[in-house]
């Protein structure tokens, strides 16, 4: 240990250094977004609040084969199926209950991704609630108009994400 | 003083005519309400200030941490202490089944009304003390180890783990830096050759420097370097506040004595921690920063500045949390016991014999 580093330990070099740090860093300029008013951009991927999507002539995507339900690593999903005559006026099978339950539900996309039709998708919203449990158990109503109200937005965000898939 | 605002309140009775009538029964009760009124003059600003303390500490800390800090509640976030405060206030004070319910409910008065006591001895502007005792530096020894009891009686009452392995931690720790505190003060009391508060700040006031107008370079601080950070450091430990807050330790022992508190039991511990805070900035400032005495001859002298040596102390207090992680017992044992007591023990004789010597500078 030469003269240098007793001086140093003894005027306690390295906790100086270490209040020069805090110090400088008190007068950087802050990084905090503030919420309600700023926002982080979202990926067009980021999974939110789920939809069930409708063709242009309205009659729903969903053909009831269950693979959401199968892959659903949370078992959120429960699905009952009939057949019916569509809007195309032919005899298909569709769905007759369509329940997610939110409590349950992790958001990792993956009904989505197994869904071979795009009919149950995950929307880039994530401010909602429910003030009862029950609040947050979607039917098929629900999500059929989460659907219809942000179609345009879950479009876009399916079309930019087209290119990396 | 005194004097006014007792025309203040002749003048107030005589609206009513009634001031004779008033002063026949109030003449000897005047001493007594006097001081009261001189108590509650130190006591608001001081809770005042512990509330706003809290919410400096945690802009400071979020400024250093490269956040915004609390900025919603008021303007700028200024209400966040207010409302904190009725938060505490109407939340449920809750009794542990197996805790001794005396005890459980002393243990924070007692931590608390050290913390206010003292400040009966602190002498804000000359002369502007509540009692300006000759043995101030003694009381103020005495009361403020009282503070310890605080702690240990709350993690005994408690009757659970964690608040008592905190009580151990707090009497070790607060018994071993009382000793260098109370050993860095000897040479304090050797150079001004005064116990009384008062006549500390003025010795500090004379000598070379000031007499040319730089009074900043007569005060203790420079010729007692080593012990003005020695009573800092021990200032720090004995509040119990990072990086000495293995009491608290939050990661080890959740909130050590804390830990069953609530509601307004838990505010008094919070502000008699924050009100030992500004005492300790008070004490340092007076013992070390001359008090009241303003740094250059050209500024009066004025409690303004004995406001800023406080504020000063203050933000390195909350400096040093920002800054540091928290020590291991072992560490802050080793640092009381084998680093500063030497230190003190060994400036003792130094400034002893320094004050013999031709060379005397506090003639």
């Amino acid at each position: 240990m030469g003269a240098r580093d007793l001086i140093k330990t003894f005027s306690l070099g390295e906790l100086r250094q270490g209040l020069a740090v805090t110090l400088r860093y008190m007068f950087a300029p802050k990084i905090t977004i503030q919420y309600p008013e700023e926002r982080t951009p979202a990926s067009p991927r980021f999974r939110g609040l789920h939809a069930l999507r409708r063709y242009p002539n309205g009659e729903e995507r969903c053909i009831a084969c269950k693979l959401c339900e199968a892959v659903c690593p949370a078992m959120a999903i429960t699905i009952e199926s009939a057949e019916r005559v569509d809007a195309n006026g032919q005899t298909s099978r569709r769905t007759t209950r369509y329940d997610i339950d939110l409590t349950k539900c992790i958001f990792c996309g993956f009904c989505e991704e197994a869904c071979p039709v795009d009919a149950i998708v995950e929307t880039h919203i994530f401010e909602y609630h429910g003030e009862t449990r029950g609040d947050l158990y979607y039917t098929k109503q629900m999500l059929l108009a989460n659907g219809d109200r942000y179609e345009t937005e879950v479009a876009e965000a399916r079309e930019q994400d087209a290119r990396y898939r | 003083m005194e004097s006014s605002v007792l025309q203040f309140f002749q003048w107030f009775w005589n609206l009513f005519g009634l001031w004779d009538w008033v002063w026949s029964w109030f003449k000897p009760l005047w001493p007594l309400v006097w001081v009261i009124i001189k108590i509650v003059v130190i006591l608001v600003p001081l809770l005042l200030g512990v509330a706003y303390l809290t919410f400096w500490e945690r802009k400071i800390i979020g400024w250093m941490q490269v956040r915004i800090g609390p900025n919603r509640v008021g303007w700028w976030g200024l209400m966040q202490p207010i409302v904190d405060g009725v938060k505490l206030f109407l939340k449920e004070v809750i009794l542990p089944t197996k805790a001794d319910p005396w005890l459980f409910f002393l243990a924070p008065a007692l931590a608390m009304a050290p913390a206010v006591a003292v400040w009966s001895v602190i002498p804000f502007f000359d002369g502007g003390a509540l009692a300006n005792l000759d043995a101030g530096v003694l009381f103020l020894l005495a009361v403020t180890s009282l503070g310890v009891y605080g702690v240990i009686i709350a993690g005994w009452a408690s009757n659970s783990k964690y608040p008592l392995l905190g009580a151990m931690r707090s009497a070790a720790q607060m018994v071993s830096y009382e000793v260098s505190m109370g050993l860095a003060l000897v040479c304090v009391l050797m150079v001004s050759n005064s116990l009384n508060l008062s006549d500390i700040i003025r010795s500090q006031g004379q000598g070379t420097f000031a007499n040319a107008g730089l009074g900043f370079l007569s005060w203790n601080w420079l010729p007692l370097l080593p012990m003005f950070f020695v009573y800092l450091v021990s200032g720090v430990a004995e509040t119990n506040r990072a990086p000495f807050d293995v009491v608290e330790g939050e990661s080890e022992i959740v909130a050590g004595h804390m830990v069953e508190y609530s509601g307004m039991a838990f505010a008094m511990f919070f502000l008699a921690e924050y009100a030992n805070m500004i005492l300790v900035s008070a004490l340092v400032s007076i013992f070390f920063l001359g008090g009241w005495l303003s740094p250059f001859g050209i500024f009066p002298d004025g409690i303004l500045w004995l406001l800023g040596k406080m504020v000063l102390i203050l933000f390195v207090f909350l400096w040093l949390r920002a800054t540091f992680p928290r020590y291991r017992y072992d560490q802050i044992m080793r640092l009381g016991w084998k680093v500063f007591v030497p230190l003190c023990l060994l400036w003792i004789p130094v400034v002893g014999i320094w004050m013999m010597s031709p060379f005397n500078i506090w003639k």
